[in-house]
């Protein structure tokens, strides 16, 4: 028997991402930033998975679409939730994950797994930059501070201190005004990382919080992050390799399976 | 008076209102509530009320869609909003329960 | 941080005298002062008559600010702090001001003070201040009778306006008249989230958008939220509209229409409702004082 290949692409607000297997083995991944046109953003990603993957459009068996933009790609012949492609990469990833908290750019969400990875509660965070990445970058700006630098600085903090905006504008004055006081960096970088993570928290415990946790998104890459939800929860998420890819890691194990 | 406390952003409406003419001040709610949303305090809008009245604390006024999401199971298979549905998931809500007087309601 | 860098979004500030009020013939002199998270006013009342205020930007601390403010409503009267014989802190940062003998909330001073600014026939009052939304429906005395306050989220507020302000490097003393100048009302920003919605315009200039359009959009969307906020409490006439927003033509007029209701002409800078109604109540207490 051929090994069949398949590909799940995620079309998300801001970035679009497809992942390659080849059974059950990732051959290519690929990533594109949500431009004007989401069928073109959709079909960069695809073409940087294939030449990653060495393979042709045409050697591909199955494709399955998850996302926001998951209709954008009429070549899937199948779509898959968010919140189920999400819960479906992690599964496959570490079977033991019982809640995966995702958070991208725009949006975070929280899900409870079953053990055979299926999404059995979730809830979501969308339109509001507060529980999402956008807040952290808005936060690096107003340090006038590359993203990286701005959330490692937050693992060097000796103090921790409140932050009041509960809103991504209101947060950059308030942070405006720490910077002003001479608070070190450090310790507004750690309270800001602090203030989102227990939005995030918060937001998760309604789904109820069961070990093992993994973190997926492009936020997972910032380790200030991490590192407030690690105190927040009292214990340490599992972070992947490429947790941007999760959802779309997902989707190709769902073609797998068709 | 009707207090509504609470916000509405990019991602809902999430308010608790509280009748300030129904409210006695028993105090009920703040004991009810797990995440510990309600207070008893003077009246803020009504400077000449002598008698205490519920209020949602300062602190979780900005935050209630986090801090009520522990009671809001419902929020999974429900949009939320004022739907037949959700109205009937809101009156079983421990705060709302705990009020004999009826004086608190949710948005959302 | 650029140390000449333009900042379109400030206003201006302001200070005014009573001329038709000799101040030595009044009984009864109080003060009011509202320190909010972008400015603050101090208002002198004299027996229950707008005599003097002053509208700043507020400073670093609450305290100062609400000292330089009074200060300036002060100069040039003669009058002395010691002649202003009950003062009352409202707003923001109002259990920190000085000269104040008690603090009461916005809620309660914005229906006072919209009371006397507009006269007993308003009802429903939205104030649109630096850092907050309120939507206040009150009787014919100015008593509260529902109310609701947004200060969690930026949108609708003050602070949105000149997030675009300085986006769009036009003063935010002209947004409101530059976004009147489309020839067809574009649709509106559609993010409610001031950073996903500066995201958006940024999307929309790329386009090829003029600003004044990207304004249009924008107020629109404002107006648009804040008559979803106003629809929670309801609207019943007559309608008022304070605080800075409602110098903004752009909010106003597209406000007016979602409505079908035109807001009242108001009598003084919109931005003193507040400072206004903590000196009607600090009058209040202090004849109260008086008669024990």
């Amino acid at each position: 028997m051929i090994t069949a290949i398949t590909a799940g692409i995620d079309i998300g607000a801001k970035t679009v991402k497809v992942v390659i297997l080849k059974g059950k083995d990732v051959i290519g991944r690929g990533m594109a930033t949500t431009g004007l046109d989401q069928k073109e953003s959709a079909e960069k990603a695809f073409k940087a998975a294939l030449k990653e993957a060495k393979i042709d459009q045409k050697d591909i068996d199955r494709v399955t679409a998850t996302g926001v933009g998951r209709m954008e790609a009429p070549y899937a012949s199948s779509q898959i939730t968010e919140v189920g492609a999400d819960a479906r990469g992690a599964n496959f990833l570490n079977p033991a994950v019982r809640t995966l908290i995702d958070i991208g750019g725009e949006e975070g969400r929280g899900i409870k797994v079953s053990p055979q990875g299926k999404a059995v509660d979730f809830a979501i965070n969308e339109k509001c930059a507060a529980g999402a990445g956008a807040f952290t970058e808005a936060m690096a700006r107003a340090l006038e501070r590359p993203l990286k630098e701005f959330a490692e600085l937050a693992l060097k903090s000796t103090k921790s201190i409140p932050m009041n905006a509960q809103c991504a504008v209101f947060a950059e004055s308030e942070v405006v005004s720490l910077i002003h006081a001479k608070t070190p960096h450090e310790d507004i970088s750690r309270a800001v990382h602090d203030s989102i993570a227990d939005r995030i928290i918060s937001m998760v415990r309604r789904v109820g919080i069961e070990k093992e946790v993994m973190l997926a998104g492009g936020v997972a890459y910032n380790v200030g992050f991490v590192n407030s939800i690690n105190i927040g929860l009292k214990l340490e998420v599992i972070v992947p390799e490429y947790p941007e890819y999760v959802g779309a890691l997902g989707a190709a194990l769902v073609a797998a399976e068709k | 008076m009707l207090a509504n406390y609470g916000y509405k952003d990019g991602s809902g409406d999430y308010f608790i209102a509280i009748d300030t003419d129904k409210c006695n001040g028993c105090a009920k709610c703040v004991d009810a509530c797990p995440q510990s949303v309600f207070e008893m305090g003077d009246d803020d809008s009504d400077p000449l009320r002598e008698e205490p009245v519920a209020r949602v604390s300062g602190e979780q006024r900005k935050k209630l869609k986090y801090a009520c999401a522990p009671c809001k199971r419902y929020l999974t298979t429900l949009s939320g909003g004022k739907t037949e549905e959700t109205m009937k998931e809101i009156e079983k809500l421990p705060c709302v329960v705990s009020c004999e007087l009826r004086a608190i309601n949710h948005s959302w | 941080m650029a140390e000449e860098k333009k900042e379109y979004w400030r206003w201006l500030e302001s200070r005014w005298t009573n001329p038709n009020i000799n101040w030595r013939q009044a009984k009864i002199i109080t003060g009011g002062v509202d320190v909010g998270s972008v400015s603050t006013q101090a208002v002198i009342m004299a027996d229950g008559d707008l005599y003097a205020f002053a509208n700043m930007r507020t400073g670093s601390d609450s305290p100062n600010s609400a000292r330089n403010a009074f200060n300036w409503a002060l100069e040039g009267t003669g009058m002395a702090e010691t002649d202003v014989k009950y003062t009352v802190g409202t707003g923001y940062g109002r259990v920190n001001v000085p000269m104040a003998k008690k603090a009461i909330t916005e809620i309660a001073c914005h229906a006072r003070g919209a009371n006397f600014m507009y006269g007993p026939t308003v009802r429903t009052v939205l104030d649109m201040g630096g850092q907050d939304c309120k939507a206040i429906r009150i009787d014919d005395k100015g008593k509260v009778e529902s109310f609701l306050m947004n200060d969690k989220c930026a949108a609708g507020t003050g602070r949105g306006m000149e997030v675009f302000s300085d986006l769009l490097t036009i003063s935010i003393n002209d947004v409101g008249k530059m976004s009147m100048e489309v020839d067809v009302e574009p649709e509106p920003v559609s993010s409610t989230c001031v950073i996903f919605a500066k995201t958006e315009a940024t999307g929309l200039l790329r386009q090829g958008w003029a600003k004044n359009k990207v304004l249009a959009a924008y107020c629109r969307a404002m107006a648009g939220r804040v008559n979803e906020l106003l629809q929670r409490v309801g609207v019943v006439k007559d309608f008022a509209i304070t605080g800075g927003i409602a110098k903004n033509i752009g909010v106003v007029s597209r406000l007016e229409n979602l409505l079908g209701l035109k807001a009242l002409t108001p009598r003084h800078d919109t931005q003193l409702a507040g400072a206004i109604g903590a000196a009607l109540f600090a009058k209040g207490l202090l004849e109260k004082d008086l008669k024990k």
